[in-house]
């Protein structure tokens, strides 16, 4: 499903070259669950980015459900994610000027699909049915997370890469947010890809990778 | 391909939370389309009302005008175009016969006396269209009684009314009624002369129309029905300039008037469109505002795969809609305003006008309007490609702000193509609308460098040492999302405009004002004939006067010049224009040698040179070289101009024909002079000696402070020789300066609106950081500040901003102005710095109240609410 080969990241800093992410290789089979951690500035956020394609590297290849991102433009990409991909922010990072709803149809609508209906059901299923009318702004933090997680199950994604996202929630909050995703990992086949500095999430996944100063230091399937 | 369906969709609810912000941009186009449409439409009105009323404009069929009394000849064509045709029992036509001087009027019952217009006709004159009178009616008792109708401005300069008697040389004339609309004239030109219609044949009872006086002409037709005139026209118009006349069609009229009235509205539509171009730099700096607000939103789509085409659409199709919004409401308070234009141009107009909407241009206004809001719009918008999807990720992500590439480039081209292309649409003239464009576009680049001078000077040496309120206020001008360089943009230009056109009509209406030593001239009599010189002297010596001596005057053509005879008719491929009564100006645009060869030349004889001229070639003759040696040519000295136009060179002989007689000439020298001296200037001077017996009349120029003395002057001189003219130069500065003033109001209404559209884009800018301003606000009074320091450093902010804005205008207008009045104008030029002052103080109030009215906010709000909302 995902396939990465000798990654390595740089960015400029200061007027200086900084190495963020070095000569990272590994691959994650269909449906996996997959926990990447490390103290912070270790470079999880920035694998995290480059996996997804939303950035490109310095160096080394990635390849998403057999697509080589390096030989992609970046609206190629952004189609590609419309297609295959699901996020899921620390910050939630929805709309604030979108309903719930709407929040939710967004993807479907990127591919031109009936959004309306799915979108009602997902925030069903994720126990947000009748707030769905409802703006970010009104809601709290863990409602907005699991509108943010009916927004990335919405296009049924091949993989789903969540950024923290139990990190602005309280545990009892974020313990339903990961349930839900594994629910969901379970019931569509999705592939998971998490950051995160939670230990006990971390040990809910199946394969735990631990990065130190961008160099893979521990991958618990090796 | 994903659907427009989601671009849609997006589109309306992402502008559900922005609309506020989104209706600045409406704000911004709805001025400038306004004008537009009203401008425009109402020059459609103007072009329809000419069509409709072109045969009252001329009241005949077609006229035949002169600046002398008809030849035997040209009667005997007129007599030929009315008669009855047996043979194809065509009925006869008619005939109407004008004759139109300058004379002393006045009313023996009142004191003043005034130069006035008169018309002399007869027969039956207008034959299509009406001139109405108060009482109505009494144009038509002309044919019946020997009355005078007359301009309302007369009877009230000289304090008169109907049925009082009005003096006109020797005869007096009942004053019957007021003339008050003459299809086909101008209203504002009778503030140079008030009109007074008289019957013909009570001319000579008046005996002013005697050697030299300066009559003009004019015989107007009306044909049978069903003879065409232009082809008249075109079969007599050589035979008639032969004969000195000209002759002109409805036709002719219609379309010089169309023309020229098509060309007015054009330009001034242009000022209007300065407006919309400052809406379009409003839209441009909403837009830039309102993408940095949508920074996450963009990021979010973009990493939900949406592609940047994609996001620029949603985003474009936003400002599409409030553009085109905007326009629909400046269409609709264009319409309405369309409707005071009128108003505006009373005076100016010959015609009625009849105000309808017009299609077009409406649709040309809200066309023009969505173009700006779409092409100012879509640059800003290039940024969102820029968006990285990484900055869901990291906030610290910056959209790259990486250099500029080939699509913005070309978007930029396209921007500035764009600007070109509406001025050249507007004005329908490929040159003035790029010479206009890049006038613009050299007034902004100033205004723009002033802004970004103003912004990285306060950087770089920031005074420290102010109070803290001014630091606080200042540093404002150049904080994140500052709008500086637009409100300056926007702001500055409304303020160029104005105060440009306040230094060409202040430096246009100066030359006129008396200079400031008071001995020069400013009352001058002319005609007056040799046999009345000394009793003109005691007319003004009994008012404690004395006159310049005497300058002779005598008149002439040119018969040949180096030999070469002077054609009076210009070859035939040469006769596009054709010359008449009033046709002086349109044969110079012909060929100015034409108009300069055939023209009639009052010219005079002196051994001296006057001080507003100026010996640029040869040398002048002194007093000794009393008369030319026998068998000589006579010594002529030309006006350098008119001796180009000429094409004729020191030494070349001119042959003159002075009453009659052939008087030979050798160029002697050239002068320059200065016309715009009140003075008796001439194209040619002869030396003494050689035209003293030729028929002449005399001119004297009188310096008389008091305006009573003036007036009592031109009074005694009018009862005793009612022949002798006089030009009162503070009338003529009246005049002028009346037709000026209406003129500059009609543009600055116009310009108006681009100050009015600079006004919503500082409450765009300001509202732009709204948010961050009244947090900082909250947090000053939370670290107890008073709201009298709060207001302080606003005041702080929009005083900077003001001023930059109003300095930076000023100075641009002046070098305009100075540009203007030296290569334009010719003139010298001066700035009158108290006005000038003063529109900086209004342009200062202008920012501050906007700028402090959209803060009241700030002011209000209690610390504790705001941080609730963070």
């Amino acid at each position: 499903m995902l396939r990465c080969q000798s990654l390595t990241q740089t960015y400029v800093s200061g007027g200086r070259p900084l190495t963020v992410l070095n000569d990272i290789t590994f691959a994650l089979e269909r449906g996996g669950f997959l926990a990447i951690v490390g103290p912070s500035g270790s470079g999880k956020t920035t694998l995290l980015g480059l996996l997804a394609g939303l950035d490109r590297p310095a160096s080394g290849t990635i390849e998403l459900d057999g697509n080589d991102l390096g030989s992609l433009t970046e609206d190629q990409r952004a189609r590609l994610r419309s297609e295959k991909v699901g996020f899921v922010f620390q910050s939630f990072q929805l709309i604030p000027t979108l309903t719930a709803r709407e929040n939710v149809q967004v993807p479907l609508e990127l591919r031109g699909e009936p959004a309306h209906d799915r979108a009602q059901q997902l925030l069903d299923r994720v126990g947000l049915g009748d707030r769905a009318d409802h703006y970010p702004a009104q809601l709290s933090g863990g409602e907005q997370q699991r509108v943010a997680l009916a927004r990335a199950f919405s296009i049924k994604p091949q993989i789903l890469f969540a950024d923290e996202p139990t990190g602005n929630l309280d545990a009892a909050t974020g313990a339903t947010i990961i349930t839900l995703m594994e629910e969901l990992n379970r019931e569509l086949g999705t592939t998971l890809v998490l950051v995160t500095h939670d230990h006990d999430l971390a040990a809910r996944a199946r394969r735990t990778i631990r990065l130190s100063d961008g160099r893979i230091v521990e991958d618990s399937a090796a | 391909m994903i659907g427009p369906r989601f671009v849609l969709r997006m589109a309306w609810r992402e502008s559900r939370s922005g609309r506020r912000r989104l209706w600045l941009l409406t704000g911004a186009i709805t001025a400038g389309v306004a004008a537009l449409v009203a401008i425009n439409s109402f020059t459609q009105n103007l072009r329809t009302s000419v069509a409709e009323q072109a045969k009252a404009l001329l009241g005949a069929d077609l006229s035949i005008t002169s600046r002398q009394k008809f030849s035997p000849r040209i009667d005997a064509l007129i007599d030929s175009l009315i008669a009855p045709d047996p043979a194809t029992q065509r009925p006869a036509g008619r005939r109407a016969l004008e004759v139109t001087f300058p004379a002393m009027a006045y009313v023996p019952r009142t004191s003043g006396v005034r130069l006035v217009q008169v018309r002399a006709v007869e027969g039956g004159y207008p034959f299509y269209g009406a001139i109405t009178t108060l009482p109505a009616g009494q144009w038509q008792s002309l044919t019946t009684t020997d009355g005078a109708l007359v301009d309302p401005a007369l009877l009230s300069a000289l304090g008169a009314q109907v049925g009082d008697t009005l003096a006109l040389g020797d005869a007096r004339f009942p004053i019957l009624g007021t003339v008050l609309n003459v299809p086909g004239d101008v209203g504002v030109a009778t503030a140079f002369g008030p009109r007074v219609y008289v019957p013909a044949r009570t001319l000579p009872a008046t005996g002013l129309l005697r050697f030299g006086s300066r009559a003009g002409y004019a015989a107007y037709v009306r044909l049978a029905p069903g003879v065409p005139a232009q082809p008249i026209r075109e079969k007599y118009r050589q035979a008639l300039r032969q004969e000195r006349a000209g002759i002109r069609t409805v036709e002719d009229d219609r379309e010089d008037l169309t023309d020229a009235l098509t060309r007015l509205g054009n330009y001034l539509g242009l000022v209007a469109l300065i407006a919309l171009l400052l809406g379009g730099l409003g839209v441009a700096s909403a837009v830039h505002v309102f993408i940095k607000r949508k920074l996450d939103t963009i990021a979010v789509l973009r990493c939900l795969g949406a592609t940047s085409r994609e996001v620029f659409a949603v985003y474009l199709l936003q400002a599409l809609v409030m553009g085109g919004i905007g326009s629909g409401i400046g269409a609709i308070v264009g319409v309405g305003l369309q409707q005071m234009l009128p108003v505006l141009f009373q005076g100016f107009l010959p015609v009625d006008v009849h105000v309808v909407p017009s299609p077009r241009a409406i649709l040309l206004g809200m066309g023009l309007g969505l173009w700006v809001a779409g092409m100012f719009a879509a640059l800003p918008l290039l940024a969102v490609r820029r968006i990285s999807p990484l900055m869901t990720l990291r906030r610290d992500v910056e959209p790259s702000r990486g250099r500029r590439d080939a699509v913005d480039w070309i978007s930029l081209l396209l921007l500035a193509g764009s600007v070109v292309a509406l001025s050249v649409i507007q004005v329908g003239a490929l040159v003035d609308g790029a010479v206009f464009s890049t006038g613009i576009g050299f007034a902004l680049l100033f205004l723009w460098l002033a802004a970004r001078g103003l912004i990285s000077g306060l950087r770089r040496w920031f005074p420290h040492r102010l109070p803290y309120l001014w630091r606080q206020g200042l540093a404002n001008l150049y904080r994140p999302a500052n709008q500086t360089v637009t409100v300056v943009l926007a702001l500055g230009f409304g303020a160029f405009l104005l105060a440009t056109l306040f230094l060409v009509q202040h430096n246009l209406l100066r030359q006129f004002r008396p200079g400031g030593n008071g001995t020069r001239p400013n009352l001058m009599f002319f005609d007056i004939q040799p046999d009345q010189r000394a009793g003109v002297g005691e007319v003004l010596a009994s008012s404690a006067l004395s006159g310049t001596p005497l300058v002779p005057i005598v008149t002439m053509r040119i018969t040949s010049i180096r030999g070469v005879p002077v054609p009076l008719a210009p070859p035939p491929d040469t006769t596009a224009a054709d010359s008449g009564a009033r046709g002086g100006r349109r044969a110079r645009s012909a060929g100015p040698a034409g108009w300069a060869l055939r023209r009639e030349y009052r010219s005079t004889y002196r051994d001296t040179l006057t001080a507003t001229e100026k010996l640029v070639q040869g040398a002048w003759w002194g007093p000794g070289v009393a008369r030319p040696a026998p068998g000589q040519p006579a010594l002529v000295s030309l006006d350098s101009d008119i001796a180009s136009e000429l094409a004729v060179k020191l030494g070349d002989e001119i042959v003159w024909n002075v009453g009659g007689a052939e008087v030979r000439s050798r160029v002697a020298n050239l002068r320059e002079i200065d016309w715009s001296r009140f003075d008796t200037n001439f194209f040619a001077v002869f030396q003494t000696g050689v035209l003293e017996s030729a028929p002449q009349m005399f001119v004297t120029l009188v310096r008389a402070d008091s305006a009573t003395v003036r007036g009592k002057v031109q009074r005694s001189m009018a009862e005793r020789y009612p022949n002798v003219t006089a030009i009162d130069l503070s009338q003529v500065q009246e005049a002028i300066e009346g037709i000026l003033n209406r003129g500059a109001l009609i543009v600055r209404f116009l310009a108006l609106f681009s100050l009015v559209t600079g006004a919503i884009v500082l409450v765009g800018a300001v509202s732009a950081s709204r948010l961050s301003r009244i947090r900082e606000g909250v947090l000053l009074k939370t670290l107890g500040a008073t709201r009298a320091q709060v207001l302080r450093i606003l005041i702080a902010e929009y005083t900077a901003l003001g001023v930059l804005a109003a300095l930076a205008s000023v100075f641009l207008a002046s070098a305009a102005g100075w540009a203007l009045a030296k290569w334009l104008f010719k003139q010298p030029f001066s700035l009158p710095a108290l006005q000038l002052g003063g529109l900086t103080l209004l342009l200062l109030a202008l920012t501050l109240s906007v700028g402090l009215w959209n803060s009241a906010e700030i002011l209000k709000r209690a610390p504790l609410a705001v941080l609730r909302e963070e």
